[in-house]
């Protein structure tokens, strides 16, 4: 019970990152239609904007605190979502009237570049990501052992969670995504520009997915430039697993892939854990193609 | 393309790489390679451009059906020792039959199921499907699991290679060329359309599937018995990646062009890795100075895509544009 417990930790602070990098895929898809392939590279950069500004933030809070920790996970948010709104805007918006597949193939030479451009400038080998917050190992609470790390994780995941529900149901600009979201002419006639919603979605996208990125550095502490592949792809499939453009479907699905893969991994096979998260998703879409909480579309003609 | 004079060309090239593998003691063993390469890389290009090219369904798992042929023929021909020259190409002929048939069959299991899926959703579960190949490889004992498999024979030569590279245009060109054919293209231009006009789209897109995956298993086993070593990690993503740029980088749709760039995205790397080995240059002092053209090549390739997308989405030899 207790070995049960803790895999459901180690699983749910997995979940949460994943639930982060699904919530980006789900938002841009919601809007545009589209698969944005570089997402998972966004959550690198995340993790690597934390590394390179942890020496310049622990000169004015010295690291490990709560204060610098904080200061970081912003900042590095706040350079991955204006690099969300570059990507857009130079590789994807000349595009948008081209066919999807255009643009899939573009996201995935973005990503492409992305993850070499990772392994030239900051070097191929992992690299080890500084303490940033005060570790406390919580407890040993009959046999179970985690820190505080693992609970930041679920906790901050949580805080975001609320912050972005907020943004889409109650300012201006998160009625603007939804009236984007459920149909693009009709919001431009109402006077909605869409680029700019278009352009806000993937700064709070990439902006998930830096903290994403800085969460996992946090419990992963090994980060290199080809870190964001897998966890990219385990949390696209999150999103359609909750059904893709849905919300709250993401946060579900990432912690379900979460769960699983550490459940899995914990009492089957660890070596098989890359392959379970695919596994699911074909599933999905065999039986259940539009998701857990998504609604079915029908193609008209 | 001409049915007729597309035969003749056939039994061209058949012939001019049995000449040529007559007279390949002769050459030495790098220019081999890479000449293999390019005509793995030919069969590879060029059945993926019938998956999604032609029948419009984009695929990213190209790699993991090459897997599948590369192992299975290897794990045959191994069980067999030194032959003479008949019996190792009958043996090397099975093998590969083998190899593309399993790879073929590889390619009904994963198409039957998911090709009722859209474009994007489809390009990510073939992009799964060549995942759970690998780590299926990875974890199987059996084939040398993560550690690899050598292959004992080196039986690849030109005959093979371009030989095989021919059928496979060759099948290609007479395939969407024919009456049957038609319908491949139809589904791509306008799936409803098309059903609405009696023609069973899913049935077109498997059998597109099982086609491409029949010739990436052909040369799977040729790569088994050129490198005579395969690892897992060999048949990832990235690699399937390299087959897909050279489909859009010679034009979706366009045989001519995806075989020329499968040729010239096979010799890049080789001129890039020559550049990089220039010891000294004129005026410069440090050895090796062009070492980071090495490093850079992945960079530019994926450059290269975002530019071809942004400036030339019908491929950089497509030069006849289809009016829509």
């Amino acid at each position: 019970m207790t070995e049960f417990l803790q895999q459901l930790i180690n699983g749910l602070a997995l979940g949460s990152i994943l639930a982060l990098i699904a919530l980006g895929y789900t938002m841009v898809y919601g809007i545009l239609r589209f698969i944005n392939f570089a997402h998972g590279d966004v959550f690198m950069l995340g993790a690597f904007a934390g590394l390179y500004l942890a020496p310049a933030i622990g000169r004015v809070w010295p690291l490990p605190s709560v204060f610098g920790g904080l200061a970081l996970l912003v900042s590095a948010m706040a350079i991955c979502a204006a690099f969300g709104v570059f990507i857009e805007r130079f590789a994807y918006r000349p595009l948008r009237r081209q066919p999807k597949l255009t643009m899939l193939i573009t996201a995935i030479g973005v990503s492409l570049f992305l993850e070499n451009g990772g392994q030239f400038i900051f070097g191929a080998a992992p690299q080890r990501f500084p303490e940033i917050l005060p570790t406390l190992p919580l407890a040993k609470l009959g046999g179970l052992s985690f820190n505080s790390n693992q609970i930041v994780v679920i906790v901050v995941t949580a805080l975001l969670l609320v912050v972005l529900r907020f943004i889409v149901l109650k300012t201006r600009m998160g009625r603007a995504m939804r009236a984007v979201a459920f149909n693009p002419e009709a919001a431009a006639l109402m006077g909605v520009n869409t680029n700019v919603v278009v352009s806000f979605t993937f700064a709070l996208g990439s902006a998930l997915a830096a903290a994403a990125g800085i969460l996992f550095a946090i419990n992963y502490p090994s980060i290199d430039p080809l870190m964001g592949i897998m966890p990219g792809l385990k949390a696209f499939v999150a999103a359609v697993l909750g059904g893709i453009g849905n919300l709250p479907g993401a946060a579900l699905g990432g912690m379900i892939i979460g769960v699983t893969e550490t459940l899995v991994s914990g009492y089957i096979s660890s070596t098989y854990r890359d392959a379970i998260a695919f596994a699911v998703l074909i599933l999905i879409l065999l039986f259940k193609p539009s998701g857990l909480l998504g609604k079915k579309e029908v193609d008209k003609v | 393309m001409n049915i007729l004079h597309a035969k003749s060309v056939l039994l061209g090239v058949l012939g001019l790489s049995l000449l040529a593998t007559l007279l390949s003691p002769h050459f030495s063993s790098y220019p081999l390679f890479v000449a293999y390469n390019i005509g793995i890389s030919i069969i590879m290009a060029a059945s993926l451009n019938l998956i999604n090219g032609y029948t419009g369904q984009f695929s990213l798992g190209h790699a993991g059906f090459m897997a599948v042929g590369a192992y299975l023929s290897a794990v045959i021909t191994n069980h067999f020792g030194d032959l003479n020259v008949w019996a190792a190409n009958g043996v090397f002929t099975l093998a590969l039959l083998a190899g593309g048939l399993a790879a073929a069959l590889a390619g009904l299991l994963v198409g039957i199921p998911t090709l009722r899926l859209r474009g994007d959703y489809l390009a990510i579960v073939t992009l799964g499907f060549g995942e759970i190949i690998r780590v299926i490889l990875q974890n199987m004992e059996a084939v040398g699991g993560a550690r690899g498999l050598s292959v004992n024979h080196g039986w690849t030569n030109l005959f093979w290679t371009f030989g095989l590279a021919a059928v496979t245009v060759y099948v290609v060109a007479a395939l969407v060329n024919s009456t049957y054919g038609r319908g491949f293209i139809a589904v791509r231009d306008d799936e409803v359309a098309a059903e609405a006009m009696g023609i069973n789209s899913t049935k077109y897109k498997v059998t597109a599937f099982v086609a491409g995956a029949f010739f990436a298993g052909l040369a799977g086993g040729l790569y088994a018995h050129s490198t005579q070593f395969l690892t897992p990690n060999g048949f990832g993503f990235m690699q399937s990646i390299t087959y897909v740029v050279m489909v859009i980088l010679g034009g979706m749709g366009n045989t001519p062009g995806v075989v020329l760039a499968a040729i010239l995205l096979t010799l890049l790397p080789e001129g890039l890795r020559m550049v990089a080995d220039i010891q000294h240059l004129p005026g410069l002092a440090a050895e090796r100075p062009l070492s980071w053209v090495e490093n850079t090549r992945m960079m530019f390739y994926s450059l290269l895509l975002i530019v071809l997308m942004l400036t030339r989405p019908q491929g950089l030899f497509a030069f006849r544009r289809r009016s829509n």
